[in-house]
Order: C-alpha cells, then sequence, then structure tokens
C-alpha cells in the first residue's frame, strides 16, 4: 500500500491545491490569489536526481499539470552523473532543462559563483505567484542560509533537509544500564563500555571511508563550535579544535568500532547496525526506514532515535540539504517557479516525510499534526528531526572545492584510524587544500 | 650481372624511359569511398586528443574561465602526492592483475586441455564469471568482504586461519581487489592458452617421450617456449584492462580506504569529473595515456621477440 496516502489523498490536492495547508493556517482564501493557470500550455524541463525526493516529484508530476496546465518533462538521473550532466550543461550556457535540482553542501558555491540560478526573492513576495503560506520565514536556518546568496538573493527553494543523528539500540544500552549519553564524551566513554570485541559487540559504527566520514568527524568538531573557515577565508582544520575533535574521532573509532570501519561507508555500517551487535550509529535521518522493516532487520521496535549530543562547547547536528531552483537561462522562470513551489509545497513535504523519503526544510510542514500522524516512523524519530534542525549547523563549508575538501581531509581522518598522528595529518591535508582553495576563490 | 641486365635495370628507374615502369596518374576517385571514414577518425579520434592536449594546457576549472598555462599542470604533476601515489598503485595494481590470472590461466588450460568426463561442461561453467556485469560483482564481493559479516571470513574461520580486514585495511586493499579481478579475467587466460594449448603439435612430445624426457622437463622445454606467445597476448589484454580498471575500483572502494586503492584512472574520474578541474585532468589524461602506449609497445616488442625465438628454434 502506499504510505503516501494515508495523510493526504489526491482528492485534497485537487480541491485545495499546493496551498491547502496555507489556507488552513490562514483562513484565507490565499489559493485563490495565486493564478496558477496563468502559465497553462507551458513546457518545462526538470532536471532531477534519481531518489525518493525526485521520485516522489515524478510520480505525482500529473497533478501539477492539473492544477496549472503546464506541462513538465523531467529527467531523473543518479546523483553523481546528475551532478555532472547539470553542471556541464550549465557551463555550456544553453542547458536543456528549466528547473534544476541541487545538493546545497556540495553545489551551492559553484552554481552561486557561475551565476546559473535565477533570482527568485521578487517572485517569492509575488502573491500572484507565491502561496500565503510559502515565505523565507518558514525556512528553517539551515534551509535559508542554503538557499541565499551572501547578498541576501533567494536563489533556490530549499526542498529536504538531511541532519545527521544517533541512532541507538535501546536493548543493548539497557543490558548494560547505560542511559543516552548528553555530551559527545560520554558518547565515546559509553561505546567504549558497551564494546565486546571477543562476542562481535561493538559500541559504535560511522563511516571511516574517505569522504564520507567528513560528516561523522563534522558531527564531533561542530560541537566546538567552530566552522571550517574562518571569516578571513582561512582554513580552521589544522587548528587546536580540530587537532581535539580528531583525536576524539580516533579514539572512538578505534576503540568501539568494528575492525576495518577505515573503509566503511552509510551502507556497511548500517549493515553492522541492523545486525543488532553495535550500539550506536551515527548518520543521517535519512536512514531510517530500514531500522523498523523487519525484512530488514533485527533491531525492529529496539531503535532509540536521538539528537547529536552537545559537544564540548555547544550541541549542533550537521546538516545537508537539497534545493530546486530555476536556471538563469530559463525563459519559462515564472512557470518553472511555480513548479519548485509545487516541489516544495505542504502537500508534497508531507508525503516525502511521511514516506520517509526525506525531511522538508519548511517548518510548518513538521510542525503540522496532521502530517505527523501520517509519518510511519516512530514518533521519537521525528521528534528527533525537530529536536536536530533547532541545533542545526552547516555540516560542510560553504566553498567550490568542497568535494576536493572531503576527499583531502577526509584521507587525512582515515589515515588516523591506522594510528596516524591527528596533528600531523591535519597540517599536511590543510596544507595541500590550502592552494586549491586559493585558487578556486581567485578563478 | 651483365651489361644489357644492368642497362636495363637503369632504364626501368626512369618512368619516362620505360612505359612499363611508368606511373600514371590518376584522378583520386577513391576519396569518396574513403572520406566517411576519415570524417569519423577525426572525429572520434583525432579531434577528442587533440582537444585534450589542449586543453591540458590551459588551467580551466568548469564554471570558470581558461588560461592558458602551457605546461604548468605536467609540472603541477610532479609535485602531487595524490598523482605520484596512484601511478604506484596502478603499477601495483596491474602487475598483481596480470601475474595471478596468467598464472592461475595457465593452470586451468592444462587441466582443461587433458580429457576427462564433463570437460565441456565444466569448462563453460569456468568462463562463467566472466560474463557477469561488473559493477554487480563489486557489490557482491564488497559483502563477502565484509569483516564481521562476510562470507570470506567465515571461510577463514573454518580452516583456523585468523579474520582479515580486505578491502577495508589499506595494507590489504589491493591484494583483496586483485582477488576480484583475477575471478572475473582468469577465465579469458585459460580460454587463450587453450587455443595455444591445441596448436602445438604432437611431435615433439612424442620425442621428448622417446629421448626419456619428464613431465616437467616437456612442460619447461616445450610447452612453456610454445606457449610463450599466447601468453604475451594475454599478458597485453590483460596489462590494458588492468591498467584502466574502473569500475569494480569504484564500485567497491572508490579509491579508498584514504587513497590506499586510488589507481590513476580514478584519480583521473576524480580531477576531471567530482573536482571539475578539467585541464588538470586532461594532463594526467595525456600521461595516463603514454602510460598505457608504453607498457603495450613494450609488450608487443615481447611478443615479437617471443616468436623469432620460436622460429629461430624451429630453423
Amino acid at each position: 500500500m502506499d504510505s503516501f496516502h494515508s495523510g493526504l489523498s489526491r482528492r485534497s490536492v485537487l480541491a485545495g491545491g499546493a496551498a491547502a495547508g496555507a489556507l488552513a493556517l490562514s483562513g484565507a482564501p490565499a489559493f485563490s490569489q495565486v493564478n496558477w493557470k496563468k502559465f497553462a500550455g507551458t513546457k518545462i524541463e526538470a532536471n532531477l536526481i534519481k531518489g525518493p525526493r525526485g521520485e516522489t516529484l515524478a510520480k505525482y508530476h500529473k497533478e501539477f499539470t492539473d492544477l496549472t496546465g503546464i506541462e513538465v518533462g523531467y529527467e531523473l538521473i543518479p546523483e553523481q552523473q546528475q551532478r555532472q550532466k547539470a553542471v556541464i550543461e550549465l557551463t555550456s550556457g544553453s542547458p536543456s532543462f528549466d528547473v534544476v535540482h541541487l545538493s546545497y553542501h556540495v553545489q551551492k558555491r559553484q552554481f552561486e559563483k557561475a551565476g546559473w540560478l535565477a533570482d527568485l526573492s521578487g517572485f517569492i513576495k509575488d502573491p500572484s505567484l507565491t502561496e500565503a503560506g510559502l515565505s523565507e520565514s518558514d525556512f528553517s536556518a539551515a534551509g535559508k542560509s542554503y538557499a541565499t546568496d551572501e547578498k541576501g538573493r533567494l536563489l533556490s527553494l530549499p526542498w529536504s533537509v538531511d541532519y545527521f543523528m544517533l541512532y541507538y539500540n535501546k536493548e543493548m544500552l539497557a543490558k548494560k544500564n547505560i542511559p543516552y549519553p548528553q555530551t559527545i564524551d560520554e558518547m565515546i566513554a559509553s561505546s567504549i563500555k558497551l564494546t565486546d570485541a571477543k562476542n562481535g559487540e561493538f559500541g559504535f559504527v560511522g563511516r571511516g571511508l574517505r569522504n564520507a566520514n567528513l560528516p561523522m568527524w563534522a558531527s564531533i568538531y561542530l560541537g566546538y563550535g567552530k566552522d571550517f573557515i574562518d571569516d578571513k577565508g582561512n582554513l580552521l582544520t589544522d587548528g587546536p579544535e580540530a587537532v581535539e575533535a580528531t583525536k576524539q574521532f580516533q579514539e572512538l573509532m578505534m576503540k568501539a568500532a568494528p575492525p576495518g570501519v577505515a573503509g566503511f561507508n552509510w551502507m556497511e555500517s548500517q549493515a553492522a547496525f541492523l545486525q543488532g551487535k553495535v550500539a550506536f550509529w551515527l548518520d543521517g535521518v535519512g536512514w531510517a526506514p530500514p531500522m523498523e522493516d523487519p525484512t530488514r532487520s533485527r533491531v525492529v521496535g529496539k531503535v532509540g532515535y536521538g539528537v547529536i549530543p552537545k559537544g564540548k562547547m555547544i550541541q549542533a547536528s550537521p546538516t545537508y540539504g537539497d534545493g530546486i531552483g530555476v536556471v538563469s537561462n530559463s525563459k519559462k522562470k515564472e512557470a518553472s517557479y511555480l513548479y519548485c513551489q509545487w516541489a516544495i509545497s505542504k502537500l508534497m513535504g508531507g508525503r516525502l516525510l511521511q514516506a520517509g523519503g526525506g525531511v522538508p526544510f519548511r517548518n510548518s510542514v513538521l510542525d503540522d499534526p496532521e502530517v505527523r500522524s501520517g509519518v510511519k516512523m516512530p514518533k521519537e524519530w521525528v521528534d528527533c528531526v525537530v529536536g536536530s534542525a533547532k541545533v542545526s549547523k552547516l555540516g560542510l563549508p560553504v566553498i567550490v572545492p568542497v568535494t576536493e575538501f572531503r576527499d583531502i581531509i577526509g584521507a587525512a581522518l582515515t589515515a588516523t584510524l591506522s594510528g596516524a598522528d591527528p596533528a600531523a595529518e591535519l597540517k599536511k591535508a590543510t596544507e595541500q587544500f590550502k592552494p586549491i582553495l586559493e585558487r578556486s576563490e581567485k578563478a | 650481372m651483365s651489361q644489357a641486365a644492368l642497362g636495363a635495370t637503369v632504364g626501368a628507374s626512369s618512368p619516362a624511359a620505360s612505359p612499363v615502369g611508368a606511373r600514371k596518374w590518376r584522378a583520386p576517385t577513391y576519396w569518396p569511398f574513403v572520406l566517411p571514414a576519415v570524417i569519423v577518425v577525426v572525429g572520434v579520434i583525432v579531434f577528442p586528443w587533440a582537444f585534450t592536449l589542449w586543453m591540458s594546457a590551459n588551467e580551466w576549472k568548469i564554471g570558470g574561465a581558461s588560461n592558458f598555462v602551457g605546461f604548468a599542470n605536467y609540472a603541477r604533476l610532479w609535485t602531487d602526492p595524490r598523482f605520484i601515489e596512484a601511478v604506484w598503485h596502478t603499477l601495483y595494481y596491474t602487475a598483481l592483475s596480470v601475474f595471478a590470472p596468467l598464472l592461475l590461466g595457465l593452470l586451468a588450460a592444462l587441466i582443461f586441455h587433458a580429457r576427462f568426463p564433463l570437460r565441456g561442461i565444466l569448462r563453460g561453467l569456468f568462463v562463467m564469471p566472466m560474463m557477469a556485469t561488473p559493477v554487480a560483482i563489486a557489490l557482491i564481493w564488497t559483502m563477502m568482504f565484509h569483516p564481521q559479516l562476510g562470507v570470506m571470513n567465515y571461510l577463514l574461520s573454518l580452516v583456523g586461519l585468523p579474520a582479515q580486514l580486505w578491502i577495508f585495511h589499506p595494507n590489504t586493499v589491493i591484494p583483496s581487489l586483485v582477488m576480484v579481478e583475477t575471478w572475473q579475467w582468469t577465465p579469458l587466460v585459460m580460454l587463450i592458452l587453450l587455443g595455444g594449448l591445441a596448436a602445438i603439435p604432437t611431435e615433439p612430445y612424442e620425442s621428448a617421450e622417446l629421448d626419456g624426457a619428464s613431465r616437467w622437463q616437456q612442460f619447461r622445454f616445450i610447452t612453456l617456449p610454445m606457449l610463450a606467445p599466447f601468453m604475451l597476448v594475454a599478458a597485453i589484454i590483460r596489462s590494458i584492462d588492468a591498467l584502466k580498471s574502473f569500475d569494480i575500483i569504484f564500485a567497491m572502494t572508490q579509491g579508498g580506504p584514504g587513497t590506499a586503492s586510488e589507481t590513476l584512472n580514478l584519480y583521473l574520474y576524480s580531477v576531471a569529473f567530482a573536482y571539475y578541474d578539467v585541464g588538470y585532468g586532461s594532463a594526467i589524461a595525456v600521461v595516463f595515456f603514454i602510460l598505457v602506449v608504453a607498457m603495450s609497445v613494450l609488450l608487443l616488442y615481447l611478443q615479437r621477440r617471443a616468436q623469432w625465438n620460436e622460429i629461430r628454434t624451429d630453423a
């Protein structure tokens, strides 16, 4: 059965359109103000990432056509290839699409610097184009930060967020009478206590693989209240806080994680946690649905979902996200904007959340009791998502060479898992990355 | 040589003097037939290569402006520790990926060359890994190598050997990847060598038998030298394949842990398509191409020598 239909139905779309939530909130006929049919007969093209978000749009795109009369052609391409295709076509100056799905944590700065996205600031303030419930204030802080450039222009609409959180095996913790950790230090200590390698039980698992391990490390590092780069553009990745965070990362992974964790991505980590032999797993909120699936999990009903514990200075949940924007070269900007608006509407956001396919950036969706009641995941997971939103912090620096950053610093982190000195590795990696960053800023 | 004959030879060298030696100029009527092939070759081989060479002389990041930098990208290669490390990984990976299938393929060919019941069916089963999709193979082997959940460590435990970290440790990652490569490509080597074994005449063996040569001596002094050209063909095919191996490594380790299994091909992919540094990526592609050609030329030379030795032995 399609879980989407448990909370919101197709009929409700046709009756209320994408502005149904706004109607309920304001009590005014906000929907009627937007002239959805203004661009009827237009055909737009969308370049989407293959995954729960893109697939949800593709599944329901006919509803958008019914609502607006706008025909949508779309491509669903696996993430890595979609990023390459989008960048190459945008560089050519005449992309084949009007709407583009972007990964903020990788592409934000690149898209902004290249001027590939249309300014939506005027559109979102225009009541004939935007439903009353949608405004920048409805986006979470991270979402707003991702969607706007340094001049404050809204260049895309924040769509779906991924917070890093802590999954835990309640049974394993209860057996040793260990409470949920309140700080990162406690998490490390408890993980070590829970490790019994001889019996194949481990206190912790997380990504050790180069590049993929950056968010895992950031979950510790951001707790020091520091960013990756200071206001003057200097890298802080070899500073004392980074070194301390790396020592914690090293201790946690070497003393409490299964052997071979240096090569683990999310998939291997999840597989280990699902077997019921690992107490804590730190990763994105989006990996939760298999936990409660009896055909895939041995820990159904035993999993706890917690916000990342407080670090040395602050509590911070590294945040990553997707957005959807209109290409600056598009000749159908308004029609494309309507599509983007529909994509992040309360209706579509609700469907995404209820299916466990993503977490909308819009607070009004997360706070809506009707949407929440349709979520199949345990209430604790939803609370964790809401709690993470309150302490969210960008999980990667907003720079163009973000993949190089992840690769180079990530390789240093992986090296520490073989016993290398954190300070020396970080210094070497930071020196290696510095000219790349300088070249990129000069370009 | 007689005077008359000499005169005739000298005369033949002058087209005007002899109608036999004269070459009549003809309009190039064959061009319409050649032109489509020339256009295709220029379009899909010459132009991309010329463009890659040109790009390697530019600093160009997708989304930014392009600047001519001459040989700066090539100079940068020798100061890039990741590139140098990738070259070594490539050579190490290639050496193992050629040697292991060659050795096992030879063994398999010798076994399957002999006549025994169900030989045809077993040969068919043996070549099956070759037909599988590399990415599917990679995903299955990744789970097999999982230190806690994988079947490989379980198998080791059955014979009392300690668990290994396989692709999850920098020291064992390349040999583990080579295991997968060997599993998939040993059958190809076997097929090539089976062809070679079938081509060896029986007479040398009969003579050797009469002379009292042992089985080992027959293998060492008859089979191996006569099979050498075929082994070199297999080595050339495997070397080129292993040098440009991408799918299995990318799907299994993405070049990790750290950069422990990052070969030139993977690094090139990252630079060009993840970092969008097209200029530098093109310089790596050019160097990589030179490496592949150099290795192929070396092996072709060795193959010719092997053939020449064979002829000399026959003579």
